[in-house]
């Protein structure tokens, strides 16, 4: 018989997440991920001014902190016929770089690494080996035995302090952590390191908006201006201290994240075959090189990867109304024709309907509705997004530089394409685009170089600003891709107020409900399958959950309290 | 409660550093945490005889900017606090242990260190409907939240959302999102608020408490004088164009070309109380005025609701820089959480601070 276990709060996430697995025989034979906290950001957003929305729609994410923002200006602009001037774009870009870079290294060390890292194991560590292995695989300085004497002596001293602090009760010694001592000592360091390095990056941010977590954003361009014969303005400083922060950036990620990334996945190809789920990849694609207007020449491509058939990309439009759906079959919502209809996000409709068992709680009713998370499906079929949908589709698209740093590491691991469906496919490819990233911000920035060498310095488009130049009524859509996938926002403004805006983001494809044919989404499509050695430690289960990279406070955000208010928007 | 627990000095003793390197660090942290002179000492002798205090963080309705906030500190060494001079016990943000594990490392935290911990909540709690809006393990966050403070010594309401509730309680507040002081009581709160608070300042705040094992100075409406005494307008550095009249008067003009003044452009510095034009962002890089956007409050009580952000400030209290947050805070603060109030109040005050052709512009 399947046992029932429970893992709530699954931590190293953004946001509130449960996952209840049934587990025989040693492997999950079903799974269902739930939300369990909203905010109601959307019904928040109604009657304000769009050109606010990038700041409330921001808040719905601290660790994404950027791309809700730019999502919502380029939703609002596209309702508003805006066009931002080419610089704005490359600081966007040179944003979207920084914040790629940040929070994927963040997540491989501090949110992910710990699944499969023993921190107690390098204790055991002998230095030297570790510093052997660190200088076999990469230049980066910090390597000697001594460095890394004094690192496990912190640690040491640490763990017999008797307090082991956010290490504690940790899946330590467990039988699937495999790294032997010296690599996983390699990993505690790196961790550290990458802890004090994560806050360098930002500083992008901070010189172009403001600060970070949450820079300022700009509907019509970027709020900074620049001139080169100002201190109060981006002048060379400012751009001279961007440089050397991508510089430092790129360096960091040659020689420490991508070397620990394929150090680490050598010893565990077998989650190369653990942990794929779905098969269907969509990426709304990102990183303009000639205007948003034009997705065709994005960096990161547009499009559809169907049953992993990587020799055809389907094209996607948010705009049609029977491509993207939500269902609220197993949310706790209702609709007004029945539950088993899915709603256009232009047609959406929020009321809600708490049906879940009054707290304290032992488990969901997952027969039932089980989860604060709607349930979007493109063309009726579950998709993932996210790193890996971003690659593939790149790959399926016959993008040069895409395929070449997928079939590397492929060649580097000796592992079949096949193993790109997986656990560790998924962690691979955000280490892979995070390389992209790195490389492409250098040549964002010297194009903003060129750009104001040539004398043109605009930031910023005022046409539209003002809101007695709106027509009565528009509507807009933005794509991005959050670092954790294919991210929309859709935006109706009728009378110069927002008269309705709805948020498809990357973890309500990812972590959502069933739907209505029963068909998993993506946490738990990946989970079936996967082996757990000990049902009270379900170190297997983070992992592949954990590969996703979790948002879930963007997940969820649709709701209403009273019931009262229902997201009504009139069919154009 | 000493035990086998090592005193900061002990601890970092144990890991080789010498005195020399611990007086640096003190002076560190006396410096973060804004102690000055002769506090120093204290700050010395409080890291010689305490042991890493118990720290527990929650998360309920939040985004996790104060997190990443948290960790962008970027002082050389208190960027390593986490490992060295406090036990983060739970934090569901950072920490390896997830579910029946991760609340088993609360529960011995909050029975062992009962009255000694220190709680961090980052986040509101909502209300509404018995509060089934944040679950963690099946318990409400109102529940968890009631527990732990129980046996907290103190608590710290990590930015706005737990101090004011922030962007989830603004009109019309849903899920009747709640402040932590509206939840808890009969524990001392300090609230930093910020949407997030700047890192410096959050770490500025936990080493005030464990330099001293007591409050630092607080307003009155519970925020650090440190950090929070001084409006964000009275100590810009683009002050001097505001008192010149020199303003831009749209984005990317040439008067923002040139650093002018953003109070045309609905800047907040006048009536927000933070430290973001001194302290400044992630090391001292910028802070929204210094890189062209207006300042929207984000530390203000009801600052969402202070919009549209681009509408210029109709009028506002005009005070010098002699004044505190105390002494007008209540009259500017109330001004901020009902947005066109600042009409109302600002008709009273000291004319010559008010700015008498504000038209009201885009007012409605």
């Amino acid at each position: 018989m399947a046992r029932r276990i429970v893992v709530d709060p699954i931590t190293r996430i953004e946001g509130h997440l449960r996952i209840e697995a049934e587990i025989k025989d040693g492997r999950i034979v079903d799974a269902f991920s739930s939300g369990t906290m909203v905010r109601g950001i959307e019904i928040i957003l109604k009657g304000r001014d769009p050109r606010d929305a990038w700041a409330f729609t921001q808040r719905v994410c601290g660790v994404c902190t950027t791309v809700h923002a730019l999502t919502s200006v380029r939703a609002v602009e596209d309702a508003l016929k805006i066009t931002v001037p080419p610089n704005a774009e490359l600081i966007r870009n040179l944003m979207f770089c920084a914040q790629y870079m940040q929070d994927h290294v963040v997540h491989f060390y501090h949110l992910h690494a710990l699944d499969w890292v023993d921190i107690i194991s390098a204790l055991k560590a002998d230095p030297k080996g570790t510093s052997e292995i660190a200088r076999s695989i990469s230049p980066w300085p910090k390597s000697s035995p001594k460095y890394f004497a004094a690192i496990q002596q912190r640690f040491k001293t640490f763990a017999e302090s008797g307090q082991l602090g956010i290490f504690a009760n940790g899946y330590w010694g467990h039988p699937a952590y495999k790294l032997p001592p010296e690599v996983n000592l390699l990993g505690v360091a790196h961790y550290l390191e990458a802890l004090e390095w994560q806050k360098e990056i930002v500083k992008v941010h901070a010189i172009f908006g403001g600060k970070n977590p949450h820079p300022n954003y700009l509907v019509g361009g970027a709020p900074c201006s620049i001139n080169p014969d100002e201190v109060n303005a981006i002048n060379i400083e400012r751009l001279a201290h961007v440089g050397q922060l991508l510089d430092e950036a790129q360096t960091f990620v040659e020689q420490v994240y991508i070397p620990d990334l394929l150090a680490v996945a050598s010893y565990y190809k077998d989650w190369g075959a653990i942990g794929g789920g779905l098969e269907n990849y969509l990426s709304f694609g990102d990183l303009p090189t000639q205007g948003y207007g034009n997705p065709s020449a994005f960096k990161f491509p547009r499009g559809v990867v169907v049953g992993r058939n990587l020799n055809e990309v389907q094209p996607v439009d948010g705009t049609a109304l029977e491509e993207i759906q939500e269902f609220v079959t197993h949310s706790w919502y209702r609709y007004g024709n029945g539950d088993a209809t899915g709603k256009h996000p232009w047609e959406g409709e929020t009321e809600l309907n708490y049906t879940g068992p009054q707290p304290p709680y032992e488990q969901l009713e997952v027969e039932q509705k089980y989860s604060w998370i709607k349930t979007p499906r493109w063309k009726g079929m579950p998709m993932e997004v996210g790193p890996l949908a971003r690659l593939l589709v790149a790959y399926a698209s016959g993008n040069r530089e895409v395929m070449e740093e997928i079939n590397g590491v492929l060649k580097h691991l000796d592992v079949p394409v096949g193993a790109l469906f997986s656990t560790l496919g998924r962690t691979a490819a955000r280490g892979l685009e995070t390389r992209l990233v790195a490389r492409w911000a250098k040549e964002f920035y010297g194009q903003l170089l060129d750009n104001v060498k040539n004398g043109d310095t605009r930031t910023f488009n005022p046409q539209n600003w003002e809101p007695d130049t709106w027509p009565a009524e528009v509507k807009g859509v933005g794509y991005s891709e959050a670092p954790r996938g294919a991210l929309a926002h859709w935006v109706v403004i009728r009378d110069r107020k927002i008269d309705n805006y709805q948020l498809v983001v990357p973890s309500t494809w990812n972590a959502s409900p069933r739907d209505p044919k029963g068909q998993r989404s993506a946490y738990e499509a990946a989970l079936v399958g996967t082996p757990v050695a000990d049902a009270d430690q379900p170190l297997e289960i983070l992992r592949t959950i954990h590969s996703f990279d979790p948002c879930i406070a963007c997940a969820v955000h649709l709701y209403d309290q009273d019931g009262e208010h229902r997201h009504q928007l009139d069919a154009f | 409660m000493n035990g086998t627990r090592l005193t900061v000095w002990e601890h970092m003793r144990s890991l080789g550093h010498s005195r020399r390197e611990f007086l640096t660090f003190c002076g560190w942290i006396a410096a973060a945490a804004g102690i000055h002179g002769a506090g120093l000492n204290r700050v010395i002798w409080a890291m010689e005889s305490k042991p890493r205090p118990a720290v527990v963080w929650f998360h309920f309705q939040e985004c996790t900017c104060c997190s990443e906030s948290f960790i962008r500190s970027s002082h050389p060494i208190v960027a390593d606090i986490l490992l060295d001079r406090i036990s983060l016990d739970y934090t569901e943000t950072l920490q390896a242990a997830a579910g029946h594990q991760a609340e088993q490392a609360l529960h011995d935290t909050m029975k062992k260190f009962r009255g000694e911990y220190l709680m961090l909540v980052e986040g509101s709690i909502p209300t509404a409907e018995n509060g089934i809006h944040c679950c963690i393990g099946g318990r409400t966050a109102l529940d968890i939240v009631r527990e732990a403070a129980e046996g907290a010594k103190a608590v710290i309401a990590w930015g706005s959302c737990a101090s004011n509730g922030c962007v989830q309680a603004a009109k019309p507040n849903p899920t009747s999102a709640t402040p932590v002081h509206k939840v808890v009581t009969g524990k001392p709160i300090i609230k930093v608020p910020g949407c997030p608070p700047i890192g410096e300042v959050m770490v500025g705040t936990i080493v005030h408490l464990l330099a001293f094992d007591r409050l630092p100075q607080l307003d009155s409406v519970g925020r650090p004088k440190a950090f929070y005494s001084r409006r964000v307008h009275d100590t810009c550095y683009r002050r001097a164009n505001y008192d010149a009249g020199l303003f831009a008067e749209s984005f990317d003009d040439e008067n923002a070309r040139r650093g002018y003044c953003l109070y045309k452009l609905g800047c907040r510095g006048p009536v927000t109380y933070n430290a973001c034009a001194v302290t400044r962002w992630n090391e001292g890089v910028s802070f929204p005025i210094q890189s062209g956007h207006p300042c929207i409050g984000c530390s203000e009580e009801g600052f969402w609701d202070n919009s549209p952000f681009y509408n210029e400030l109709p009028a506002f209290p005009g005070f010098g820089i002699e004044s505190t947050a105390d002494t007008i805070g209540a009259i500017a603060m109330g001004a901020a959480a009902v947005g066109v109030g600042a009409h109302a109040v600002a008709t009273g005050l000291r004319k010559s601070g008010v700015r008498k052709e504000a038209s009201g512009k885009g007012d409605e």
